[in-house]
């Protein structure tokens, strides 16, 4: 079996995330990264080809701007065996439908049994691309998948929701997100950070991907912003730098001054 | 007015007060709105009951194909009541972001998450989120049909309803493919001692507290403080704790009068579940983590070095 892995590359966790005044579009300026969550992703991806699985090849499939080769690169050195990166002006401004229309359109091609996805990525705070793709690809979906098996021709995934854990079984081919409880990321080593450089990362143009223009883009957004705005302002709090502990007095003091203990 | 359709989500006929809420809020802007139930053998008084929540017709779509819980057949089933409408409005919910997702992905449609707001503006619909952790609230409009997922408790449910809708089934037609996902049983929640509902103070347990072995920890500061144990999505996924003691969007949510976050990040599905809080004092050594921007304490530093000296320092006052 293949595994597709969808990754995004998002604003790092140190950079200050601000929206462009001029397009109310995230500003990528600052540093970026690769989605956190997608780590669990490849993570999951090469623990299921440590595993019984018989995985031929792991690839990973990102839409973004050229910047974005960064973040496959580190999926590559994360254990996916080739990249392919969407890169093409007329996708800026896609909403969630076109992002998904680019993903599934990338991934048809690429002969995955099973695609997974993070849980959401770290900049929208969304957490539906992966059914959004599934329902493209008219394969069955699984999210936020907090234990994953690959048995035989299909999978069984385990997920939480309102009412506890439920255990789901798919065949094969099939879509999944995977929470961010699923397994430990490892860090990759120098050797597979070297080596991730010879593996091939394919860029794309979004007519090479077979996108549709229509759906893609500002122009083919069905969602518009219309305004930013600050949100109510609340009381800053106090912060407390510790060190060695010492904060712990003071946390008493606030606690017994606002009466709660 | 617009068409407003929402999806209204049950698990076994025990109505989402998540959709409930979304229902209600829907039906507050002004316009006639349709809520949509999909299940097996659905009651036509069970259903019609919506109408005390403010539908004012209710669509049922009753086929074998939809009784297992899973979001794609009743994506199959919604897709031709969502083309006819202006917007498809979900309340919060693991199922109910799949189906909304799908929605999207089928009929092309723009979708607003973790929605907090719905107003009508010159005639159409509008969703306002906080985004970037919450640092900025995001008004987004549609073309063609919208659809909106709220976030977690962002709308209140009718607790005193009264009155029914009336009640049309619709043709389903479920594809295939939309079956091939099958339910293959439910672990049942293992039950803890306390409902941490009803807490006065609780002390949550995240990943940042390191392991399992840890948890003792927490433990011992709720004891001193006279508080019970919570924790988030991920302790609990990871199996540190049972996940009947998990505040946030798939836990409980809880308002107590404190809540020490241990290691918490605070991302948003755990915020959701606690934001109301009197309260909030945030140990985190990762001053970039979110919690910091709401909580009324900030601690920044290791909670393993931390929490053993409060604990400490609650025992002898």
């Amino acid at each position: 079996m293949n595994i597709a892995v969808c990754v995004k590359e998002v604003p790092s966790g140190t950079s200050h995330k601000r929206l462009d005044p001029a397009t109310n579009r995230l500003d990528r300026s600052g540093d970026s990264e690769l989605n956190p969550f997608d780590l669990h992703a490849l993570e999951e991806a090469v623990r299921i080809r440590e595993g019984s699985a018989d995985v031929g090849e792991i690839v990973a499939v990102c839409m973004g701007p050229p910047s974005a080769q960064r973040a496959l690169q580190k999926a590559l050195a994360l254990g996916a065996d080739r990249a392919v990166l969407v890169s093409d002006d007329s996708l800026a401004g896609s909403d969630i439908a076109g992002t998904a229309h680019v993903l599934a359109a990338v991934v048809a091609k690429q002969d995955a049994d099973l695609v997974i996805l993070g849980q959401q990525a770290a900049d929208a705070d969304c957490y539906v691309m992966a059914a959004a793709v599934a329902d493209h690809l008219e394969r069955p979906v699984v999210t936020q998948v907090a234990d994953l098996t690959v048995e035989g021709s299909g999978i069984r995934a385990k997920r939480q929701t309102e009412h506890g854990y439920d255990v789901v079984e798919a065949p094969l081919p099939a879509v999944v997100s995977v929470s961010d409880a699923i397994n430990t990321p490892r860090l990759p080593s120098i050797k597979a950070i070297m080596g991730a450089k010879k593996k091939p990362l394919e860029t794309l143009s979004a007519a090479d991907a077979g996108v549709d223009s229509g759906r893609v883009g500002e122009s083919g957004a069905q969602s518009i912003v219309r305004a930013v705005a600050p949100p109510a302002p609340k009381a800053a709090g106090v912060t407390i730098e510790d060190s060695g502990g010492d904060s712990a007095s003071q946390v008493v003091e606030i606690l017994a001054g606002k009466g709660l203990i | 007015m617009p068409g407003i359709l929402v999806y209204v989500h049950h698990d076994e006929g025990e109505l989402s007060p998540q959709s409930l809420g979304a229902l209600t809020k829907a039906a507050s802007l002004g316009g006639e709105v349709t809520a949509f139930v999909a299940g097996s053998g659905v009651d036509d008084a069970w259903a019609g009951s919506l109408g005390g929540h403010g539908a004012a017709k209710v669509l049922v779509a009753d086929d074998p194909a939809l009784a297992g819980g899973l979001p794609q057949p009743i994506v199959d089933a919604i897709e031709s009541s969502a083309r006819e409408a202006d917007v498809v409005v979900f309340g919060a919910g693991v199922v109910s972001a799949d189906i909304a997702a799908g929605l999207a992905a089928r009929i092309g449609a723009g979708i607003a998450c973790e929605t907090t707001e719905i107003a009508m503006v010159d005639g159409g619909v509008v969703a306002t989120r906080p985004a970037l952790g919450d640092t900025v609230m995001v008004e987004s409009g549609f073309r063609g049909t919208g659809i909106v997922l709220a976030r977690a408790n962002a709308f209140p449910v009718n607790e005193s309803p009264s009155g029914s809708a009336p009640v049309e089934r619709v043709a389903v037609d479920v594809k295939p493919w939309s079956q091939a996902a099958k339910p293959a049983g439910r672990e049942e929640a293992e039950a803890a001692g306390v409902d941490i509902t009803e807490a006065d103070i609780l002390v949550a347990v995240g990943r940042g507290m390191g392991g399992p072995e840890n948890v003792p920890l927490v433990e011992q500061l709720a004891k001193a403080i006279g508080g019970e144990v919570a924790a988030t999505r991920a302790v609990v996924d990871a199996g540190w704790v049972p996940y009947s003691m998990q505040v946030g969007q798939t836990g409980k949510t809880v308002s107590p009068k404190l809540y020490i976050a241990c290691g918490v990040s605070g991302a948003i599905q755990h915020k959701v579940g606690m934001a109301n809080a009197g309260t909030i004092v945030a140990i985190n050594k990762d001053p970039n983590a979110p919690i910091h921007e709401f909580a009324d304490v900030s601690v920044i530093g290791d909670a393993l070095t931390i929490i053993p000296k409060l604990t400490e320092a609650l025992t002898n006052r």
